[in-house]
């Protein structure tokens, strides 16, 4: 309840009017889940933004993956993060990966649930892609049947780059790519979706950020 | 905040502009039945999206003075961010860029308070004095200059500029016994469409000659001329319902509207050739982004005011 008029009231007034998004593929959006939306990271707001693409119906069942260190430091936090933000908290330590870390996740998916990730596991540099991680293609590799859909945003890193607290606005281009699917191995399915994201990064042709 | 008494001359102009707009839609329509195999569905989407920006315009203009100066900010400010998103920015200007947004409200305030000596500076002297002042702080001084012109520029057109529709409408109402206090505004935007549409036709049918063939290759002396000449034609006969210009002066402000209309365009086309795009954005469905659509209005907006303000004001 609180949720959806978090996500009605402010966050999708602020994402359609103050940032405003040029969207190329919103057909590619799953309708349903279970699902992984995967996103490259660069600012708070490519949450927001990647919730807001969905119509409120399914607002419900989509829930952003975050770390529990970050997203925990408080209760504050914790209770915004887990009741407005509506996210799956996993643990990123390494000791960790591959063992537990995938089943808060694991659980969603068989809930019908879809997933956002951001496999480059922090925001990085503004505007810049990160390699991703292959947690992606461990969980792909439990849920072979669950379809991947890339999103490449390319902006927001202006708009509000990671350490900044001054939002700034900027149109934002969003691509999204058709669904990928399980291909049996860990290092072709991660060469896929680098390879997806290289092809939605050329169509988007970012400017070059940082002066000269 | 009450609602403003609509003269006949207004209601008439939004009467006769739903009218051309019906037949334009008309036309768009007709055009695909009877030749099924051709799109015109660029056609028809820059027409719905004609019924659109006229909306927003009648809202803008009909309601009241603070609608008026919101919703006309609201258009600044998106010209301003498309333009901001468009060209390289630096990340260390990010609070910069920030100040420059806040240029926008404070603008529009000086106008809703009718307050003419500060709206007419404030961009020009204090902003222009303030930014490079903040950029200094933050010490990259790696392409300063390129930062701050591009910044300033898109200032003046953005906001400066297009700001001066705004105060055409908070200008004495008793000056303008024809038109009230939204006579002008419609006037000028009218007849800069007009110039648009007009340029372009010409330009279609029996254009030969290049004009600035470096900047817009699609543009010809015939669509010019025919445009101008268009624009001044219309100015006059619509000049005593809207304005207090007499019919010298309107022609004048025909001639003065079809050109300045015709350098807006190409500014803006520079800009984007410049830049490597076809469009300023996306913003507007058939026609591009919103600053493809006001690029004309960045010249003619200031240009017609001042004529206007020093002849009757």
């Amino acid at each position: 309840m609180l949720r959806g008029l978090f996500y009605l009231l402010l966050v999708k007034p602020l994402v359609l009017f103050l940032i405003g998004l040029n969207v190329r593929g919103r057909q590619y959006l799953p309708s349903a889940g279970p699902a992984i939306v995967v996103a490259n990271h660069n600012s708070h707001l490519d949450t927001l933004v990647l919730m807001s693409l969905f119509p409120q119906a399914l607002l419900a069942d989509a829930h952003p993956v975050a770390a529990a260190d970050y997203f925990f430091r408080n209760r504050c936090l914790k209770w915004f993060a887990l009741r407005i933000i509506g996210i799956v908290p996993i643990d990123r330590r390494p000791a960790a990966v591959g063992g537990d870390t995938l089943t808060p996740l694991l659980r969603a998916l068989d809930h019908g649930k879809i997933l956002l990730l951001f496999p480059e596991g922090s925001r990085g540099a503004p505007e810049q892609l990160g390699k991703f991680k292959s947690g992606i293609a461990h969980l792909l590799s439990k849920r072979p049947e669950v379809p991947v859909i890339p999103v490449f945003f390319s902006g927001l890193g202006k708009c509000l780059p990671k350490g900044e607290f001054v939002l700034v606005p900027f149109f934002v281009d969003v691509f999204i790519a058709p669904a990928l699917a399980w291909n049996g191995s860990r290092p072709a399915f991660m060469a896929e979706l680098a390879h997806a994201f290289a092809l939605l990064r050329d169509e988007a042709q970012p400017l070059p950020f940082d002066g000269a | 905040m009450t609602a403003v008494a609509l003269p006949l001359s207004v209601q008439v102009a939004f009467a006769g502009i739903a009218l051309l707009l019906c037949i334009a839609s008309g036309i768009s329509i007709a055009l695909q039945r009877r030749r099924p195999e051709r799109d015109y569905g660029e056609l028809r989407q820059r027409v719905k999206t004609w019924w659109l920006i006229v909306a927003v315009f009648a809202v803008a203009v009909l309601i009241n003075r603070a609608t008026s100066v919101i919703v006309l900010g609201l258009i600044s400010f998106l010209a301003f961010k498309e333009y901001l998103s468009l060209i390289p920015t630096r990340r260390a200007d990010h609070r910069v860029l920030f100040w420059a947004y806040l240029a926008i409200p404070l603008q529009y305030y000086w106008v809703w308070a009718g307050w003419y000596g500060v709206f007419i500076i404030f961009i020009p002297v204090y902003v222009f004095l303030w930014l490079p002042m903040r950029m200094i702080l933050t010490g990259e001084t790696q392409g300063f200059l390129r930062a701050i012109g591009t910044l300033h520029w898109g200032l003046m057109i953005c906001v400066f500029s297009l700001s001066h529709m705004a105060f055409m409408l908070v200008l004495p109402a008793e000056n303008n016994p024809g038109g009230g206090s939204m006579g002008l505004l419609i006037y000028l935007v009218f007849l800069t469409e007009i110039n648009d549409v007009a340029q372009y036709v010409w330009g279609k049918s029996l254009g030969k000659r290049k004009i600035v063939p470096k900047v817009s290759p699609n543009k010809t002396l015939a669509g010019f001329l025919g445009g101008v000449f268009s624009t001044a034609a219309l100015a006059v006969p619509l000049a005593p319902w809207l304005t207090p210009l007499t019919v010298y002066q309107a022609l004048g402000a025909g001639f003065l509207i079809g050109l300045a209309g015709f350098v807006g365009d190409v500014t803006i086309s520079a800009l984007k050739r410049d830049l490597g795009v076809k469009d300023s954005g996306t913003l507007l469905p058939g026609h591009g982004g919103i600053l493809d659509r006001l690029d004309s209005l960045t010249y003619t907006a200031p240009l017609f005011f001042h004529y206007v303000y020093f002849l009757h004001y």
